[in-house]
Parts: C-alpha cells; structure tokens; sequence
C-alpha cells in the first residue's frame, strides 16, 4: 500500500506495458473469434449473454478486474511466502475433485459451481509456478543435487499425476513443458535429450516393431558413445554395416521360415508351410542373442576404461529397452481408449476420416480453407456449420485460419512469440531468482498450450483438448492464465521499481 | 559460438512458432486438397428426380403411367419455432404426430446434419396447396413434387409388380445405387426392368453462405446434373386381353395365358387371384392384407405354380411316337373302360367310348388307354436298350419341348417344373427294379410330371408352329430397349414338323365336331375360327380335379395359342375350354357372338372359390 500510494506516477511506468499489450491483443483476437465461430443463422449481438462471445465478455471484464487487484492491490512479496500453502490448498482441490466434481466431456476436473463451472487444474499451473521459484530461488539450491532434484521433480509430478487421475492428460502434459525452465536453471541437457529419447520410442514401438525400436536405440546409444570417445570413423566402419544389415533379419527369416508350393491347376490355391525351425526363430530373438553377448562386453570394457559417459549411456540403453517392453503395457493400460485411437490416428496408425480423425480433418480444411487473407470476419463456411467441433473452446485457431487466413494466424502466432519472447527477455533481466524462474514457468505453460492446441488443429499434434491461451472461450482458463501472467508481470515491475 | 541457454531456449521457440508456420503456410497456401473439401462441406445438392418410365402395352396403350404426389420435407437444422397446431391444421395430422418427428429429429440431429427428411408421403394436392399458401410460416418445412405410378387399366396387377420405397435390406443389396427415400421397383416388371425404368437421378449444386444462405449456384450450375428420364418399356401385353381374361378368372383359382406363337410374346398372363393394379400405386397400406391372403395374390401361378399337366400332355406322347414310328395316324388300340395292365389286377381307367380307337380319335376323345399302350411301347420297344434308357430318351423329347427346365422367359420367378429321369426311378425303386408300367402314369400326364401353365401354353405355341418355339417373354423391342436376342430365336423340338398335323387334326376335331360324336371340347366351338385344342383333367388327391384347356386358333397361320389352367375346376370342358375359348374369340373376333353371351356370362359369374382349399 505504501509503494502504491508513493510512486502512483512511477509505478505505472514501471509496468511492462507490452506485455499487457500482447495480453489485451489475445483476449481481443478470441472474444471476436469466438463470436465469429459461433454465428450460425440469426445475427446476434457480440454482447448477448445467449451465446459465447457474450458469456466470455463477462470472463474477460472480471480477468481485467482481477488483473488490476493482482498488478495493485496485492503486494508481490507475499507470494514467496504464500506458496506452499497455495501449493497445498491446490493439491487439496485437485483431489476433492476427482470426488466432487461433475463430468464433463468424460474427465472429472471440474467443480459446479452453479453460475460457472471451475477447473482447478487452470490454477495449479500458477500454485505450482509459485513453489517452484519459491523452492528454486532459496540459497543454496542445486538443481544437480539429487535432493534437490527430487523435490523439485515431486513439486511437478504430483499435480501433474493428480491430473491424469481426472482424465485430464492433456493439461497434465502441460507439466512436462516445465523441464525447459529446469533447462534453464542448469538442469543437464542430456536429461533432456533422454526425454526426447523415450518420448521416442514410444512412438516407435507403436508405430513400427519392437526390433525396429530397439535396433534404432541401439544405433543412437552406439554413435553417442563413439562420438563422445572420439571415434567417430570407426562407428560408421564397424557399427553402421552391422546395424544395416541386422536390419535385414526380419525379411531374411521371412523367406527362410514359409515355403509357398506353388498353385495346382488354375483354380488351385497357392499353399504356404511353415518351415519347422526357422518359423520358430523370431527376429527378437536373434538381436536379444546379440544383445546378450554386446552388453557386457561393452560393460566391461566401459569400467575398465573407467568411460563413465559409455556406462551411463549402456544403463539409460537398458531402460530403453524395458521401456520398449513396457509400452506396450502402457498403451493398453495407461492411457485411456480415446488417447489411444486419437495417438494411433497421429501416427498413421489408423485411417479413419469419420471416426477420432474427423476432428482433426475438418480443422485441417477449415484452416486450409483459408488461403492466404481467409474468407473475411464472419464469412467463414466451415467453423459456422458445425463441421469442426469445439470451435470456440479448443478448436479455436480453426476460425482464425478460415477467416482470417495465413496472414491473420502468422499474425497471432507472432504476438504469441513476441509474447514469450518477452517474457523471457524480462525473466532474464530480473535480478531475483524467484522473479525469474517464475516468468520462466509461465512462458513453458503458455508455450505448450500454444504448441500443442495449434499443433492439433494443424495435426502434428494428437487431439488432446487444451486451451489456446486467452484466445479460446472459457471462464476457468481465461481467469487461470491472466492470474498467471499478471502475477509475474506483478512481479516484474516490483523487480523495475526497486531496482 | 557458444551460446547460453536463454538463447537456446529462444532458438528452439523460434524453431517450435517456424514449425507451426510451415504446416500453415502448407495446409493454407501449397495444398489445394483442403480448400476442394472446404466447398464440398459448404456444397448443397438438391436431388432432382427423374420421371420413371412408362410401361405400355402391345398396342400403344399406358399399363402404367406417372402422376404427381407430393412429400413433406424438413429440413430441422433450419426449423425455426413454429405454430405446431396451425401446422398440424393445414396437414390434416394431430398434433402431436408433429411433436414426436420434431423430437425424433432431435434425438438424431448427428446424422441428419443439414439435409433434409421426408415427414409426410403422399399429400393430396389440395392439402399440399393449403400449406403451400402458409409454407412461408414455417421455415424448414418444404413440399417436393414427386412422381408417383398411376395404372390407367386394370390389367397385370401380378405382371407390372410395384415400386416401393427402399428399405435397409434393400439398400445394403445394392450399395451405392440408392438413397434413402429413394424408390425402386420391387416386383414383376418393375423390379425386372428396374435398371431400365428409373432413370438417372440429377443435382442441382447450391454454395451456402456462412449464414447457411443458400447464396448462388455452384459454378453457374456447370457442375449440375440434369435427371435422365427412365427408359420406357414396351410389353407385349395386350391390355384389352389382359383385361378380360382377368374377368374370366374372376373367382377362380388357376392361370390364364395367352402366347402370339408367330412371336413368343405373351398376349395376356392371369394369375388368379391376383393384384389390383388400384392398389398397386399404395402397397404399403395394403401389404399386410394382401401378405395374409389365404389364396396368395402375390404369387404368380402362371411361372410359380407346379401342376400336373393332365391329358394335355398327350399330345406330347403321341407326337414322340410318331417320330419314333411306333403309331401312325391309322394305328389302332382298344379300350375297354381303360388300360388293363399286370394280369388284370390294376388299370387306368377311362370313360366310355367307341373302340378300337386311332390318332384322331384318341386325341378327339382323350382315351386313357391308347396312351397307355402308346407310352408302354415307347418305352419298351427294346430301341435304346433297356425301360430306363428308353425313359431317358423320352425324356430328352420332352425336354425339347420346353418341360422340365426353366423356359428362360423375362419372368425372374419362373418355375422350372420336373420330368423324372430313370436315376429317378432307380433311386426311387432300386436300378432296373421297376418297368414301364410302373410309370405308366406319365403316358397321361399325370404322376410325377410337373409343368407351369406357362410351359403348357408354349407347348400349344409349339404345336401351332407346327415344330417350334419362341421362348415365351414379355418385354418388346422398342426404342432404346433390346431384348435379349434368344427371344427371336426358334427353339425346335426333336419332333420332325410333319408328325404335326397329325395330331392338330385331332385336335380341330375335339373341338369341332358335333355333340354326341365322342368330342371332348365341343363347346370350345366358335364357328369361322377353326380353334384347336385339347382338353385336360388333371387329377387331383386334394379335392377336385384341375380343368386344363389348351388351343390355338386359327387352324392355319395361328394368331394365339392359351391355355387355361382352372384349379378344382372338374372336367377341362366344364371350365377351362370355355374361359380359353372365350379368350380366343375376344382376340380374334374382339367381341363375343350373341350364341355366346350366355356362356361368357356364365364362366364371368362362376364362382370356384369355395372348392378350393386354401394354405
């Protein structure tokens, strides 16, 4: 309250204006959006209350309302200390919604609250941004340490898990954009690159074969290990032949195991027996055999070597492989019926335009569409129909890029980068470490939000419904993300005013 | 270079927005594919119906013709709130018949989407005219003129069939031909011409307008498809004939069927009792009924129906012994009361009349006993070997006439009916354990014979022609329309074609000569039409004995050959040599001498019904 009353000039200047800028162009760009994808046969006002536009005129008037107690009526210190409990009472609600909540759209992650439906899974994004810098900024904070490590890997996979339990894989996925910002605070790269590496094969046992996976791991696993000990010829002498031709065994074992007698007559039927041995050998096995005898060998070698980074890298190629094994496992049981058929869909593994991949198509010829200017506000044919569903929650971008084309898209796409850019930017100027890790937190949330829902209507991205930041309609979402980036914009000025 | 982490994350979210802009810049600029499908989802296809075509008969006359009818359309994404009870009013339903099909619309709003659903067949014009007046009232409501079969005569109910909307069954049969609410034929010529007869249906393309307006054609209707018209079918009906031989059935059980043998075509079909045409235009209201019909008037016992050809059959026999040179024309046999066979202990009976008895009057008096031994010495003459060879033989002769195997008529239905081979009888009785008299039966046309009145009347064009068939059939020739060629084709019996007026003089003399001279058919006497023919008395185990009558008329250059098969009809002269004569004299004479009147009036007001048992 001093502050505020002391240095009211001052401190509006102190404000990152362009930061509230980019968040007033978002808003804008969805309240007219959502109006334009829900206009169907009657004109009706922007304003009416019977249809969405209306509805998030209201969300958007009190997110301002609470944008403006949080920039000057709340004391940005009070958030350090706060957040464990915030953190908690977040965790509280996440659970006692899996309990209390109503279902909608097959997840459990919403309170009824009569006059608005809440989704406590928008605000645990802030509660744990807030721990996390709370938790990351204290003095003698290690990333590398274990200890530390784990409590920061508990802060973000206990909400996260929680999350899966309310069937809501799509904001929990959310969570893993949070690995950037531990990036950052000095996380090692390579932990990283390991999540890339099991992101990976996963793919690929489902796409391909379990062979095919752990053939390629094994190549991958090799040429790190030869390119971190500096032999770099030898891998593509020795190693790369070898792996090629392994690559044959499948096909090899094929031809050896089905002999075809050949047709009697012109109506006979082409006969195939199974040869008695061969037919018995699976390819599996023949690389389990080799696996068998390299591994320890190479185990050996690497200890008495003292290779530290060849060790590791043979410890990380034995979780691959338990991993290849248990994806299986994991996609007929983890994930949900619906996550399964929209991944499958993804990868080409089904063909299916009217059933899970119809979504995706109609989004795809609702942008496509477009062209390059788009068809004109209110003009869009595609999003008006019906024919692309949630078009004003989730499927948001497809009505920017029917009616406002390739232009109008690269223009939101730019504001969302500028956006992230500056936050970054301004994180980085900060000179407290809460402040910055803080702002880092917020550019991972609203980066994969934004990668992922632009990504799916695009389908690069599996349908996995989660909210274009500020732009899609939703009172939950609109609230959870100007909380988020008005707290940090809060906090950045603090940081521009005192220091 | 090294960079820092803060620049690394930059870089890789510059690299993520590039990615997202590429697949934009592609989906949105490069691939056309999306934007094709962008106006396919905003496309409006009205369908536009084509006429059916019209099916007439020999002469020119419309069997079957259109007529106007008009549905009731909803389209209910475009319904608006309306005045159900006004609505209601004007189409003459109750309320509430709305209020279910506007919630049964709701209920599958998914798959209707944006097309439109037919809520009421068939308005008559002026209630069609009423809601024209206040259609404006009630948005996504809209009439569609359809046309609908009209049948000027009341002739072929059986024969034409009828068209009905398709059901599922029906759509699943033919995948991509029809539409729901589409209309197919499904019976008799409109199911056998269908391919023919419907046409092609056309669209007109309509862009819609983000509002749902329909704003413009699509390309100036240069995508457009004009409906093509259905063929339109020539039968060789003859609707007048038609139409009084289905009098003369009135009340019977049978078949009446009337062949041009100069040509195959069939003048006139009865199946009785049959189909009102009158009802043929609504079957859906009338299909439960008709389907519970003791007596099926469905079913087309002309091509259906198996039966005993009776003593008609042995016009069959005597022609394959003369070709085969066992009887000439004087040969005699003597009868006593019938054949007497196996040291007297059985016989085939036969009335009382003059004996011995040659061709003309075996034929004239249909002795049972001259066929008998005339059967017996085919079959054991020693020629072909031994009884079952010999029986095979037969076979062979009768099949050329057509029995025993599908004609291959433009009837889907027909029956092929059955003549026995000896592997018949061996089975039945053990190889070489049975003799000529055990299949004595057949000599008469009974036993296990079995022919449609269809395959009798080809027999008598046969006869006619003196040696050889068309293959019956009811579709012309006419424009745009070919029959098969085989319909031109003359099929010959094995029966040389100067055995013929042998057995056509005794055929001229069962009808013409006078009372009391043994004749059969005298009353089938029509002065100046010279008419042949042949009486039958199928015997029956059911009840009483089936009338058979086959003729041809006149004795030289025959227009028309029929055959009238009457079930429990007693003697062939009691019901069928009337009706069958009376048919002849219509077609040749087109009215009935006044000597006749009483016998027209007496065959048109018989009623039969009550003998036959129903299934």
């Amino acid at each position: 309250m001093r502050e505020l009353n002391g240095n009211r000039g001052r401190g509006l200047q102190s404000i990152d204006w362009k930061l509230v800028i980019y968040y007033l162009l978002l808003v804008l760009i969805g309240w007219v959006n959502i109006y334009a994808s829900v206009q169907t046969d009657e004109p009706t006002s922007i304003f009416d209350l019977g249809c969405r536009s209306g509805m998030q005129f209201i969300w958007i008037v009190t997110a301002l309302g609470m944008a403006a107690v949080i920039l000057f009526l709340i004391n940005p210190r009070i958030y350090e200390g706060f957040s464990l409990p915030i953190y908690l009472i977040v965790l509280f609600l996440l659970v006692a919604v899996i309990f209390l909540g109503v279902e909608i759209k097959g997840s459990k992650s919403w309170f009824d609250l009569g006059f608005f439906n809440f989704q406590p899974a928008e605000v645990s994004k802030i509660s744990t941004s807030l721990l996390l810098a709370t938790v990351m900024s204290q003095l003698g904070y290690k990333i590398n340490r274990m200890r530390d490590f784990l409590i920061t890997a508990a802060i973000i996979l206990v909400p996260m898990m929680v999350i899966i339990m309310e069937s809501e894989t799509g904001l929990s996925l959310v969570y893993v954009g949070f690995i950037f910002m531990l990036y950052r605070e000095g996380l090692s790269g390579w932990l990283i690159f390991l999540l890339g590496m099991a992101i990976l094969t996963f793919v690929l046992t489902m796409s391909t074969s379990v062979f095919t996976t752990i053939l390629v791991l094994l190549a991958i696993t090799s040429f790190c290990i030869f390119l971190y000990s500096g032999w770099f010829k030898p891998w593509f002498i020795i190693c790369l032949p070898a792996i090629v031709l392994l690559a044959f065994v499948p096909s090899i074992l094929e031809a050896l195991s089905t002999t075809t007698i050949p047709a009697e007559g012109a109506e006979g039927v082409a006969t195939e027996v199974l040869h008695p041995f061969w037919s018995k050998i699976k390819p599996t096995y023949i690389l389990g055999g080799i696996l068998a005898i390299l591994i320890p060998v190479a185990g050996f070698f690497s200890f008495k070597s003292n290779n530290k980074f060849a060790q590791l890298a043979i410890i990380a190629f034995i979780a691959g492989i338990i991993l290849v094994f248990s994806t299986d496992f994991i996609f007929n049981n983890v994930l949900q019926w619906h996550q399964r058929t929209r991944i499958e869909v993804l990868l080409g593994l089904k063909d299916d335009p009217t059933g899970i991949g119809y979504n995706v198509n109609q989004s795809k010829i609702a942008i496509g569409s477009g062209g390059f200017f788009g068809k004109g506000f209110l003009h869009g044919t595609q999003t008006a129909y019906g024919f692309v569903p949630e078009q004003s929650t989730d499927f948001i971008f497809c009505t920017i890029g029917e009616e406002w084309g390739f232009f109008g898209c690269a223009a939101v796409l730019l504001i969302y980068f500028l956006f992230i850019w500056r936050i970054i930017k301004d994180a980085e100027k900060s000179r407290e470490a809460f402040t910055r890790i803080y702002g880092y937190c917020v550019a991972c949330c609203l980066f994969m939000h934004l990668f992922i829902n632009v990504g799916m209507t695009l389908g690069i991205m599996p349908v996995i419904g989660i909210p274009l930041p500020l732009v899609s309609y939703g009172g939950s979402s609109m609230w959870g993300f100007t909380a988020l980036i008005f707290i940090f914009i809060a906090l950045n000025r603090n940081e521009n005013k005192y220091y | 270079m090294k960079l820092n982490r803060e620049s690394k994350l930059l870089i890789g979210l510059g690299a993520a927005v590039g990615i997202l802009l590429i697949k934009l810049f592609n989906i949105q600029i490069i691939d056309d594919k999306y934007k094709m499908d962008a106006a396919n989802n905003s496309m409006v296809y009205t369908t536009i119906y084509p006429t059916r075509g019209i099916i007439y008969d020999r002469n020119g006359k419309i069997l079957v013709g259109n007529q106007v009818a008009y549905d009731l359309m909803v389209t209910p994404r475009e319904v608006t709130e309306f005045d159900t009870l006004a609505l209601a009013r004007v189409l003459e339903v109750t309320p509430d018949f709305i209020r279910t099909k506007m919630k049964e619309y709701t209920k599958n709003r998914k798959s209707i989407g944006w097309q439109s659903v037919v809520m009421l067949r068939k308005l008559p014009q002026e209630t069609y005219m009423r809601f024209s007046e206040i259609a404006y009232r009630f948005p996504g409501f809209k009439g569609q003129a359809r046309s609908i079969r009209e049948y000027p005569y009341n002739a072929g109910g059986n024969l034409l069939g009828y068209v009905s909307e398709v059901d599922k069954k029906y759509l699943e049969r033919h995948p991509g031909e029809y539409k729901a609410g589409d209309y197919a034929g499904k019976t008799g010529l409109e199911a056998a011409r269908e391919k023919e007869l419907r046409g092609e249906k056309g669209h007109t393309i309509w862009l819609r307008n983000s509002r749902n307006r329909i704003e413009s054609r699509y390309k100036d209707g240069e995508m457009d498809k004009e409906a093509v018209p259905g063929k339109n079918i020539v039968t060789t009906i003859d609707a007048e004939l038609q139409n009084y031989g289905q009098k003369l059935m009135r009340n019977k059980v049978g078949s009446l069927v009337a062949i041009e043998p100069s040509t195959g075509e069939i003048l006139a079909m009865v199946s009785s009792p049959g189909i009102n045409v009158d009802i043929l235009s609504d079957i859906g209201k009338h299909y439960s009924k008709i389907a519970k019909n003791p007596y099926k008037p469905m079913f087309n016992r002309a091509v259906q129906a198996p039966y005993p050809p009776g003593s008609v059959f042995k016009l069959v026999n005597a022609l394959i012994a003369l070709q085969e040179g066992i009887i000439t024309p004087r040969t005699e046999y003597p009868c006593s009361m019938g054949y007497h066979f196996g040291n007297g202990k059985y016989k085939v009976g036969c009335h009382s009349h003059d004996s011995p008895v040659d061709l003309d009057f075996s034929i004239m008096t249909s002795c049972n006993a001259y066929y008998c031994y005339v059967f017996r010495e085919l079959l054991e003459n020693g020629k072909y070997g031994n009884v079952g060879e010999s029986l095979d033989k037969w076979r062979e002769y009768v099949a050329s006439f057509g029995f025993g195997h599908k004609l291959g008529s433009d009837f889907p239905a027909e029956l092929g009916g059955f003549i026995p081979t000896s592997e018949y009888y061996d089975r039945y009785y053990g190889k070489k354990r049975w003799k000529a008299t055990a299949v004595i039966s057949m000599a008469i046309g009974q036993g296990e014979i079995g022919c449609t009145p269809l395959h009798l009347a080809n027999l008598c064009a046969t006869i006619a022609n003196r040696g050889h068939y068309y293959i019956p059939h009811i579709v012309k020739d006419s424009e745009g329309v070919e029959i098969d060629p085989k319909y031109h084709e003359k099929n010959y019996t094995l029966v040389d074609t100067v055995h013929f007026h042998k057995i056509i003089n005794g055929m001229y003399k069962a009808v013409n000569s006078d009372f009391g001279s043994g004749a059969t058919a005298s009353i089938a006497a029509v002065p100046g039409l010279e008419i042949c023919g042949k009486t039958g008395t199928a015997q029956n185990p059911h009840g009483d004995d089936h009338s058979v009558f086959a003729c041809f008329a006149p004795r030289e250059n025959p227009k028309i050959a029929v055959v009238a098969y009457i079930e429990n009809g007693g003697f062939g002269a009691s019901y069928a040599a009337p009706i069958a004569s009376l048919l002849t004299e219509m077609y040749l004479n087109h009215e009935i001498s006044p000597e006749r009147k009483d016998l027209e009036h007496r065959m048109i007001s018989a009623n039969l019904m009550h003998k036959v048992k129903a299934k």
